[in-house]
């Protein structure tokens, strides 16, 4: 049980810069996911914080105090890593009391910790077996294992789901999700998965180029997108982009292709013609009623999922666009399908910064 | 139910001459592979004959081919007293001499060749890459380069005609090291962070993970060095003149004396063959240990 801060984390590998300060405060107990592109410093992060690489900047500070100049050791944190590193010679119940015997933990409280832990995680018919002789899922759960049983104050997740195939990938979230909740250990979980990032975090860190871009709940990372990349990165198919001015005293804007689109929820500070970017979900996309003036979509591909349809095609001034439409009786590619984008669904930018863009207080 | 078609007599006669092809292909190679067996076994086989006749059937110049009465009595002789005429030293001192000899270079070139491996391809410490490349050139200075200095130095040192002289200037093994670095780059890194949280210091990792699963390398490497020890000659024929110091493979090559007496050949075949057995021994136990490295992979 603990709380982490980091204050300002920076990174360069030589002259390289990867993380660009990094600060973070995460609530005893929560589990904090960090999602971002492939490449984004995640990891680094990560390994940051477990103290296997030494930041360039700032301070790591766990229940309060400067952790930073310790040894992984001597952190009392517990890592779980992509590929298991479940040492091939060693029996699982080996693998798992490895850590406590180093420890010098008395052998019986080993034996005790070690078999409680795999009926937790339901191993224990396992434990004389080796690494090669376990199927991905059974690994994935010795390596939280040797984790669990170390009770550490910290665990460290390094998207530890992405050998697994997909049903299995799903199981083992909901179960890391209820084994973190019911052991209430802080964690930190590293993933490029968007969906696996709003399933399990209490809060995500939404990270772009070394920089956290949005730390957030899942629901208001999802709702209120900071910046235009954690738009387009969170949620499925990715949100629509389309340029558009500022107009109507900051209450509307002009779309480059024509239509003016007024704001539900008040004016947007800038001169008149401010550059926009305007943010719409797929999902929030209405097709027009009969006498209703929607924007032309000329559809050229359908992916119909059963429960709804998503449809790709491209708008009047050229810009691709997917709507997701409920329903298996939408249009075929090369039909034109008139949309509505309904006020409230609108996410304002600014295209410059791509900042997000809140409503001036009436 | 029609017959199948397309097997003609004319189709039959086609597929027994290919099999006749494929026989005589077959033949072919096996005469010659059986004919190359023959070749590095005929020495063998004469050098087993001969330890048992006696001393005159060779001596008047017969190749006996087929075993005599006298295998007993020679190996008797040579085992306790020692082969040719001059039966200088039995063969069981030069076999316990060559025995613990090459087990001593085996042993330490691996414990030496892992530490300096496990340095080289797992800390980063100044002027890694510069021991990395002095350990490579030594590979270009073998023992017969640097034999005069390494006398000497042997000499300063006053270790010539003990056990530590002979094998101490034999034990760095810039190979072994070499290959073993190239087996624990192999290591993930993963292995290393996971045991630096679970508070795994250098060594303990070193004994708990790197050296089990190096164990096939080193059953591998341990063959390999034991017959490279065994066949020393130059350096055992320098630094010891003491005679129950004496290896088998310096002592064999003494046995054969020049002038106008008459060699014991029988004694000093049979010397020769019981010189065989140990690497032998060697290399049929430890095959296993190959096989199960190869078959069941631990990683
Ligand atoms: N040890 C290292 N040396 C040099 N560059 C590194 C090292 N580790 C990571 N990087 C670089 O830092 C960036 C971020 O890496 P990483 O944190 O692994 O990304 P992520 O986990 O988000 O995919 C990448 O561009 C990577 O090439
Ligand atoms: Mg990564």
């Amino acid at each position: 049980m603990a709380t982490l801060e980091l204050a300002g984390v920076r990174k360069s590998f030589g002259a390289v810069p990867v993380l660009h300060g990094i600060d973070l405060a995460v609530a005893d107990g929560e589990m904090v996911v960090i999602v971002g592109a492939s490449g984004c410093g995640k990891s680094t992060l990560l390994r940051i914080v477990a103290g296997l690489e030494t930041p360039t900047g700032g301070r790591v500070l766990i229940d309060g105090r400067d952790v930073t100049p310790l040894e992984p050791a001597d952190r009392d944190i517990a890592m779980v890593f992509q590929n298991y590193a479940l040492y091939p010679h060693m029996s699982v119940f080996d693998n798992m009391a490895y850590g406590l015997k180093i420890r010098r933990v008395p052998r019986a409280e080993i034996r005790r910790r070690v078999q409680e832990t795999a009926e937790l995680l339901g191993i224990s018919a396992l434990l004389d077996r080796r690494p090669r002789q376990l199927s991905g899922g059974q690994r994935q759960r010795v390596a939280m294992g040797r984790a669990i049983v170390r009770e550490p104050r910290l665990f460290l997740f390094d998207e530890p789901l992405s050998n697994l195939d997909a049903k299995l990938r799903v199981q083992m979230r909901a179960e890391i999700r209820r084994l973190q909740r019911r052991l209430g250990v802080t964690s930190l979980f590293v993933t490029h998965d968007q969906t696996e990032a709003m399933t399990l975090g209490d809060r995500l860190v939404v990270m772009h180029q070394g920089r956290a871009a949005q730390i957030a709940t899942p629901m208001e990372v999802w709702a209120r997108p900071a910046d235009t990349y954690v738009a387009g990165f969170i949620g499925s198919p990715a949100m629509n982009f389309l340029e558009a001015r500022l107009a109507a005293e900051g209450r509307a804007a002009a779309l480059a292709a024509g239509p003016v689109l007024r704001f539900a929820d008040g004016a947007r500070p800038g001169p008149e013609g401010r550059r926009l970017v305007l943010g719409v979900r797929p999902e929030h996309v209405r097709a027009a009623a009969a006498g209703e003036d929607g924007i032309p979509l000329a559809v050229d591909l359908a992916e119909p999922l059963g429960s709804e349809t998503v449809l790709h095609g491209r708008l009047p001034g050229g810009e691709a666009f997917t709507a997701r439409l409920p329903g298996a009786g939408a249009p075929q590619a090369g039909t034109v399908l008139p949309l509505l984008l309904p006020a409230e669904a609108l996410h304002v930018f600014d295209a410059e910064t791509g900042r997000r863009l809140d409503p001036l207080p009436a | 139910m029609r017959a199948p078609e397309g097997i003609g007599p004319a189709e039959g006669r086609a597929a027994a001459a290919a099999r006749r092809r494929r026989l005589l292909d077959r033949a072919w190679t096996h005469g010659w592979l059986v004919l190359g067996v023959l070749v590095f076994a005929l020495p063998i086989w004469i050098t087993l004959v001969g330890s048992t006749h006696d001393a005159a059937t060779i001596g008047r110049g017969e190749v006996p081919l087929l075993p005599g009465h006298h295998a007993i009595g020679n190996y008797a002789t040579a085992w306790a007293e020692g082969g040719g005429r001059f039966r200088t030293t039995a063969a069981a001192v030069m076999l316990w001499n060559s025995a613990l000899m090459a087990l001593l270079i085996a042993a330490g070139k691996i414990a030496i060749s892992l530490l300096s491996a496990y340095a080289v391809a797992f800390f980063s410490f100044p002027g890694r890459m510069a021991f990395f490349w002095m350990i490579f050139l030594t590979l270009m200075l073998p023992v017969e380069v640097r034999i005069i200095p390494t006398f000497q130095v042997m000499v300063d040192l006053a270790l010539i005609n003990t056990m530590a002289g002979l094998v101490v200037p034999l034990v760095a093994s810039a190979t072994a090291t070499l290959l073993f670095r190239q087996f624990f780059l192999t290591i993930p890194d993963e292995y290393v962070e996971a045991a630096k949280m679970d508070g795994a210091g250098p060594l303990r990792f070193f004994r708990d993970v790197v050296v089990p699963l190096s164990v096939t390398n080193i059953a591998a490497l341990f063959v390999i060095l034991f017959i490279y020890g065994w066949n020393q000659y130059l350096w055992p024929l320098l630094v010891v003149n003491d005679s129950s110091l004496e290896t088998i493979v310096v002592g064999l090559s003494k046995m054969i004396g020049t002038g106008d007496a008459q060699n014991e050949w029988n004694t000093i075949m049979a010397t020769a063959v019981l010189a065989m057995l140990p690497p032998v021994a060697v290399v049929v136990l430890m095959q296993r240990w190959f096989v199960r490295g190869l078959t069941e992979t631990e990683k």
